[in-house]
């Protein structure tokens, strides 16, 4: 079928999608590279010139904060990516792999900044591990004065990202395992007597990180900018360089916003030249492993220290989220909970109370913007896919570098530019525009869970629909689009997921005019109160999970008598 | 009325569209402000205050018929990015923000930046209950408010300390010092550029400086590096005493009362004086917590209320500017229960009723009285702010 007997309006999604998602980016990028050349006539700088990029230079912590930027950036990617790895060789298919992906949608739905502070609580120096510990075991009648949050070397904010990353890039394996044939390689891997860990990681892994390879970027340049978990675990004197970037943002000066953009510019080079390494290190990872292939060492005693170490990683990883989690949750209730006491000393419901009486708004807001922008991005991309599929086209390697292109620059370098652009185009600040740049940012989440299984769709089915008389927008709304209602649904909550957790761009486009649950958790962050840190953290996991929940529900009610649909 | 509805209709046609009734007449505003909806863009990291700006919307809602919305803010600075972005792109009508919480350089910027609407505050009809002659209402860091903006609440610097670790008050910054280093790790300050840690800074500088009158000229007008020297030696002498032997700060001052609370400090500033006494009752600090200013006297500053030149709803932000200066919620705001913000009326000239009401309110358990509060310093020009915390940044935040 050509492209010319497509309807029109399947014929304009493709380009409309692409418009709506790499437009801001675009138009914001502009936004910033102006001033960051010295142009700002807002507050009467109109002189083209280099003095932003010197008052950035100038400033003393700017390289401890593009050291910072690169460690915790490639520190996080790496660990993240080793953890996965080293799971899903050592242990695929067996109980405990089961156990943890059972807890992966919830390991998911925690937000970023839940999540910091859930840990940050946690390992503290006055933190509830040490409260459970003193003064019995540590002798500590007080809580010591060491660095284990906030450190020099932002291990702590590095630590903090890989449990949260992991469970993402683990997803992502896991939907590339199914073509990987990973079950015949490992087969001959062990016939020629490699161990699990060794054989997995030299026969299966390359063809699964060729399929993550574009998550593992999203997961490194997101590493290397992002704001909310810096501010909770990162280091301060000086903070990593987004970090600073707000900062320069929000100073009283407001030549400093010159400052600002020239340091978000300074950022997108970073990331840029971060990605160009991390694709290096592939390279010399790709030779080192042949080289071990060539040398036929089987490392058997290696291997069989891998797994229990792998098993341990990732324990400790889930497990520290899941048990933040459980802290937030004692925390949104608790009196007064001093040191070392390893519980609260009493009840107190004012925080719950508080969001009952207000938080209602709220949660309507988070969940009509969610739903919007999830709408209008299932339009773009099942229009996308269809197209693809009636054209017989499927996405080229450069058409998925495209969608990931808003996931690999830096929020921080592009929002600020948009906000102007949105408002110098007439449009107000207010939900429309909100909903609008979240599209840019659930688009290629979309896109990413739903290709896979609606390219795996048997086309057999259209074909015998055909057969029967179906035109071809009957195959797609009678047979195609019930069939593939679970991972549509699967695919939907992912995208809810994802604007559920928009900061920055709920924000910064919405002129502070709209408050969802996340832009009201950073706001009580910056207080410090940890029981409403806990309230809203809780209520935005729920507001994540029920999504999934539902993503769960409905399928097995509307194929309660199909039994091939609901496995 | 009859009349006064008239010419406000005639007020109306006279002017383009978006053009607000005249501060001086009020009842014009009010029925300006009637259906109108006020967007104040104020720091939203304190569920007290929180709680408080519900309140005053209730009030406005009942009262002249006005929605007020609360927008939290991280960081004041992002309500003046928004106008100034909003300038940039020439919305001059109806722009996001309609009342700002503010004071101090981001007044002086925006004031300077012609961003701001007025003046307006000395005609709102609660002005004059203001204490004009005892509180320092009509200069915010030495610039004259000319009327941009309405005080609504008096902070003064007290520091608060954990009994049960540092029983006695510390009358002198050499006081300070010395107990620092004989408890190593256990006091910090919020880190500059934050608001409550500049004034640390200030404190300490007014402490040492030999005669603080200098501080009240912008900075080029003095010797810099002369007036400053004893502070930073001070500081350098202080900084291996602190928590994590100041390779970290708390970000902010809620960052800071947390630490206390998980007893990793015994000392601590606060620009409030009831906030401690509020957070004992809300949990967030442990009850042996008690207050201290130092022998000198501390520094003192009012909190306002400005109106950006574009909102749209500049009647309806004068109306909540007028109830927040209003003996009613002046005193709710003093609740130590409630806020425990210094109210900036004159008590004393209030109608018995009202009078009588402030005269009731318990204190709380770790407020000092006014008589014990001591003397009041003003705050140094905004310039000396900018100029220290960006020094201190160099010196201390960036990386040593």
């Amino acid at each position: 079928m050509t492209a010319a007997r497509l309807p029109a309006g399947l014929r304009a999604l493709p380009p409309l999608t692409m418009v709506a998602m790499l437009g801001p980016v675009a138009a914001g990028l502009a936004g910033t590279l102006l001033p960051a050349a010295g142009f700002y006539p807002a507050a009467g700088l109109t002189t083209l010139g280099l003095g932003p990029l010197q008052s950035l230079l100038d400033w003393p912590g700017l390289a401890a904060a593009v050291r910072l930027s690169l460690t915790t950036g490639f520190l996080a990617t790496f660990a993240a990516l080793a953890i996965t790895a080293l799971f899903l060789a050592g242990w695929s298919g067996t109980r405990a792999f089961l156990a943890l992906e059972r807890v992966l949608s919830p390991l998911l739905s925690v937000p970023h900044a839940a999540a910091a502070f859930g840990l940050a609580f946690l390992v503290a120096p006055s933190g509830w591990l040490a409260r459970l510990l003193s003064p019995w075991l540590t002798g500590w009648e007080r809580p010591p004065d060491i660095a284990v949050t906030q450190d020099h070397w932002g291990l702590a904010m590095a630590a903090g990202l890989t449990v949260k990353e992991m469970p993402f890039l683990l997803l992502m394996a896991l939907a590339a395992l199914g073509q990987s044939d990973a079950t015949r390689r490992m087969r001959v891997a062990a016939a020629l007597g490699y161990g699990r860990v060794a054989g997995w990681l030299l026969a299966v892994f390359p063809s699964i990180y060729a399929q993550i390879r574009l998550p593992v970027y999203v997961v490194l340049a997101y590493s290397m900018s992002v704001v909310d978990v810096a501010l909770i675990l990162g280091p301060t004197t000086p903070p990593t360089l987004s970090v600073q970037i707000v900062r320069w943002m929000g100073d009283p000066d407001l030549a400093m916003r010159l400052t600002a953009s020239a340091g978000a510019v300074l950022q997108l080079v970073l990331v840029g030249a971060a990605l160009l390494v991390w694709r290096a290190g592939e390279g010399a990872v790709a030779f080192l492993g042949r080289r071990w292939i060539g040398s036929g060492l089987r490392a058997g005693r290696a291997d069989a220290a891998a797994r229990p170490v792998a098993l341990g990683a990732a324990a400790i990883a889930a497990g520290s989220v899941l048990l933040g989690l459980l802290t937030l949750g004692i925390w949104s209730v608790a009196g007064f909970w001093g040191f070392p006491d390893p519980l609260p000393g009493g009840l107190d419901l004012r925080s719950w109370m508080r969001f009952a009486t207000g938080g209602g708004a709220t949660v309507a807001t988070t969940a009509l913007i969610a739903a919007i922008a999830t709408g209008l991005s299932l339009i773009f991309v099942i229009g996308c896919l269809e197209a693809e599929h009636r054209r017989g086209k499927a996405l080229s390697q450069k058409g998925l570098w495209l969608i990931y292109l808003p996931l690999l620059v830096p929020q921080v370098a592009f929002l600020p530019g948009l906000q102007t652009l949105l408002l110098s185009v007439g449009l107000k600040s207010g939900l429309g525009p909100v909903i609008l740049a979240h599209v840019v940012f659930v688009l290629p989440y979309l896109f990413l869970s739903l290709g896979d299984p609606w390219r795996a769709w048997d086309p057999r089915y259209a074909t015998t629909a055909a057969a029967l008389g179906a035109r071809p927008a009957g195959v797609l709304w009678r047979v195609r689009l019930p069939m593939l209602l679970r991972p549509i649904l699967t695919a939907a909550a992912v995208a809810m997921a994802v604007s559920v957790g928009q900061y920055l761009p709920t924000l910064i486009v919405g002129g502070g005019r709209v408050d969802t649950l996340t832009t009201e958790a950073v706001a009580l962050a910056s207080g410090g109160d940890r029981r409403a840190i806990g309230v809203y953290g809780l209520a935005q996991t729920a507001a994540v999970m029920v999504p999934f929940g539902v993503a769960l529900i409905v399928p097995a009610l509307v194929f309660r008598n199909r039994r091939a649909l609901r496995g | 009325m009859f009349r006064t509805t008239l010419s406000a209709l005639a007020l109306c046609t006279a002017l383009p569209a978006f053009a607000q009734p005249a501060p001086s007449d009020w009842d014009a505003v009010t029925e300006a402000a009637d259906g109108q909806t006020v967007y104040w863009h104020a720091w939203g990291g304190s569920t007290a205050t929180n709680d408080f700006i519900v309140w005053i919307g209730d009030r406005v809602a009942d009262e002249y018929g006005v929605t007020l919305e609360h927008v939290k803010l991280a960081d004041t600075a992002d309500a003046v990015t928004r106008v100034l972005s909003e300038k940039q792109a020439g919305e001059d009508e109806d722009g996001a923000v309609d009342l700002i919480w503010i004071n101090g350089p981001n007044f002086k910027s925006m004031k300077e930046q012609d961003l701001l609407f007025g003046p307006f505050a000395e005609d709102l009809p609660n002005w004059q209950y203001v204490d004009v002659d005892g509180k320092t209402v009509q200069t915010d860091f030495t610039v004259p408010t000319e009327g941009y903006e309405a005080p609504w609440a008096m902070a003064q610097v007290v520091f608060m300390h954990d009994t049960e670790d540092l029983p006695e008050p510390l009358p002198t910054a050499e006081a300070i010092l010395d107990w620092a280093e004989a408890n190593p790790g256990r006091f910090t300050y919020p880190q500059p550029p934050d608001f409550l840690g500049t004034t640390f800074l200030k404190q300490m500088l007014i402490e040492l400086v030999d005669d603080p009158a200098v501080l009240q000229q912008p900075v080029d007008e003095a010797d810099y590096d002369t007036v400053v020297a004893p502070l930073w030696d001070y500081l350098d002498e202080l900084t291996p005493n602190l928590w994590r032997s100041g390779d970290a700060y708390p970000q902010t001052g809620p960052d800071q009362l947390r630490l206390m609370a998980d007893d990793e400090i015994d000392l601590a500033i606060s620009f409030s004086p009831g906030e401690a006494s509020t957070a004992i009752a809300d949990n967030r600090l442990p009850p042996s917590v008690r207050t201290f200013v130092l022998e000198d006297g501390t520094l003192g500053n009012a909190s306002f209320v400005a109106i950006p030149y574009n909102s749209g709803s500049k009647a309806g932000a004068m109306v909540v500017a007028n109830v927040l200066m209003s003996p009613e919620a002046q005193v709710r705001a003093q609740d130590p229960d409630v806020l425990g913000y210094g109210t900036v009326l004159d008590v004393a000239e209030l109608p018995e009723e009202d009078r009588a009401a402030f005269e009731a309110l318990e204190l709380g358990v770790a407020t000092l009285s006014p008589q014990d509060l001591g003397e009041v310093q003003p705050e140094p020009h905004p310039s000396w702010m900018t100029r220290i915390s960006d020094d201190w940044t160099d010196r201390y935040g960036a990386g040593r």
